[in-house]
């Protein structure tokens, strides 16, 4: 069970600036435990966002981006706009959350 | 009377230098020894103080003339304590000391008894002029040959202090590496060898 | 004008040129790291924690099934804002002195039955220690931008500041140092990180009023309890007992000697 988004979005002179923290490992796999084993890959790899429906940004991380990813984006949108921000990571967990940009 | 003076006894008795060891069950005293649990390899004896440390905890008295009478003969005390190197030889091989200096492990509850210690150097002196990430806390030992020259007198100096550097300042941040056994010989002849040989990068 | 003169001309001009240029260089690279700073604020990961704090404010818990939101912070049971500035102080109904770990223990136990020997057993980060984090997060959250404001009145507390004083300048350990080695006086530094003077009022903000953070470099969240405790591991001191009372007497003696500054809490550190 994973733990919810933190998303902000505020809407100026119609543009979205949405900044989104999530909550993940994000394991690489190239990192070792204290026995020195290798600490198998878990990170999201997959993020979608739509406002109202619509797709506004998509993304597709690789095992470099950090733990607890932080992701600042801007799009051509309204007061009011409906935000899900979706993400699925290598071992399959989802998560989804909502947010209305204020 | 019976009861004053019998208060008076025990109070002169806590007071007298014989037993200026038993530490008085001050709350301050209850609360160092209740707030610590021993962990790893540090025991709660590290708690315990030596007459050198319990001088430098009260940074009000040791500013004092008192004080700094107290510190002379501190410095003595740590002094004495000091031993040349066992086979005669001051300096071992740089490389070996640049690694020791790098190095910060040690003593933690977190280290094994099996690692060996690091100095720490660098955590607060500059020393080869290459290594960009090091402390302010001691003074600068670029050129520490170089500078001073290589006589035995500055040898010997280099040597008591690293093994024991209250000896010469009683209250000095430096920890006493060879007092503590914080580095064995063979670590310090190779810390040694990085400030004062000639050949090594510190003194280019 | 002879060679000689043009040379040292031109030699003094180079230097000056190259000084200015490294303390302009310096002076770039600090105001460029302060911009960066600025920056990651924007996304702190200690959002996330405080989330999940209040979260564990609010939910019943313990064998009695109850939530925090009757837990009493020093201002009045429920209160959390501005609470965490006024800490450590004294409770009457503990009758002792008791910074905000202690303080929460203590809200757990009674409002919850959850046992604090448990929370404090566990390893910082894990388990009940984990859910302490959170809450601590949320409850500072609610202190930011405020000032510290502590009172030494009541005479244990007066105590605890002078406990403090004096554990900040005990010397032990196979490394003779006391918190006083490094944070004793201005300008020092180990290795890169600076070191805050927690004498002064300056310096104890700068440490008491920027913990608990979010360490980027290991991606942990650490509480004021984490950071002692790992002091004194680097001081080679033996374990400080979670929310034991050296934690606290350094607490109110960093907490006191910062009042009127302004709390930054919770944090982003390297």
């Amino acid at each position: 069970m994973s733990d919810p988004m933190r998303i902000r979005a505020t809407e100026k002179d119609g543009i979205v600036d949405v900044k989104i923290l999530m909550k993940h490992d994000m394991e690489s796999g190239q990192r070792k435990d204290a026995s020195g084993k290798l600490i198998p890959a878990w990170f999201i790899n997959m993020l979608n966002v739509k406002a109202q429906g619509k797709d506004v940004f998509n993304a597709e991380f690789g095992p470099g981006v950090s733990k607890d990813p932080f992701l600042n984006f801007k799009y051509k949108g309204s007061k009011g706009d409906k935000l899900v921000v979706n993400w699925i990571d290598t071992k399959g967990d989802k998560r989804t959350d909502e947010a209305t940009v204020s | 009377m019976k009861f004053f003076l019998s208060i008076l006894l025990t109070f002169a008795w806590f007071a007298s230098p014989a037993n200026a060891q038993q530490k008085p069950e001050t709350p301050f005293n209850r609360m160092m020894k209740d707030s610590f649990r021993s962990q790893g390899i540090a025991g709660l004896d590290r708690i315990a103080q030596d007459a050198t440390q319990r001088f430098c905890s009260n940074p009000q008295f040791a500013a004092s003339p008192a004080g700094i009478k107290k510190a002379e003969e501190l410095q003595k005390l740590n002094m004495a304590t000091i031993a040349p190197p066992s086979d005669g030889q001051y300096l071992g091989d740089w490389k070996n000391g640049e690694a020791i200096a790098q190095s910060g492990r040690g003593y933690t509850w977190s280290d094994s008894a099996s690692t060996p210690n690091g100095g720490g150097c660098y955590n607060c002196h500059q020393i080869n002029q290459k290594e960009i990430a090091y402390g302010n806390i001691g003074p600068s030992l670029w050129n520490y040959g170089k500078n001073r020259g290589y006589s035995q007198e500055l040898v010997s100096y280099t040597w008591n202090r690293i093994s024991n550097s209250k000896a010469y300042n009683a209250c000095s941040n430096m920890p006493r590496f060879a007092h503590f056994k914080i580095l064995d010989q063979k670590q310090i002849q190779d810390v040694m060898a990085l400030l004062l040989d000639p050949a090594s990068p510190v003194n280019q | 004008m002879s060679n000689p003169i043009v040379k040292q001309i031109k030699w003094i001009s180079a230097l000056t040129v190259l000084c200015w240029s490294l303390q302009v260089f310096s002076q770039s690279t600090a105001d460029d790291i302060a911009k960066y700073r600025e920056m990651i604020a924007d996304g702190n990961p200690s959002e996330l924690y405080e989330m999940a704090g209040e979260e564990l404010w609010k939910k019943p818990a313990g064998p009695k099934n109850a939530s925090l939101e009757k837990c009493n912070l020093g201002l009045g049971p429920g209160v959390v804002d501005g609470a965490a500035a006024q800490l450590p102080r004294y409770f009457k109904d503990t009758n002792r002195v008791q910074d905000l770990e202690s303080r929460l223990m203590t809200c757990m136990q009674t409002l919850q039955g959850i046992s604090s020997q448990s929370i404090i057993d566990a390893k910082f980060g894990e388990g009940p220690k984990k859910d302490m984090d959170a809450i601590v997060a949320y409850v500072v959250t609610h202190s930011k931008g405020k000032k510290v404001q502590v009172s030494t009145s009541h005479p244990q507390e007066k105590a605890m500041y002078e406990m403090g004083k004096q554990a900040f300048y005990y010397e032990a350990g196979p490394f003779d140092f006391s918190c006083a080695s490094c944070h004793g006086s201005d300008g020092k530094r180990i290795r890169l990180q600076d070191l805050p003077n927690l004498t002064t009022r300056d310096g104890a903000i700068a440490g008491w009023g920027s913990w608990p953070a979010y360490r980027v470099s290991s991606g942990q969240f650490w509480t004021m309890q984490q950071r002692l405790n790992d002091c004194f591991r680097q001081q080679r001191f033996p374990f400080p007992i979670y929310g034991s009372d050296v934690t606290i007497a350094l607490s109110m003696y960093m907490a006191k000697n910062a009042n009127g500054g302004i709390i930054q809490t919770p944090g982003l550190k390297r």
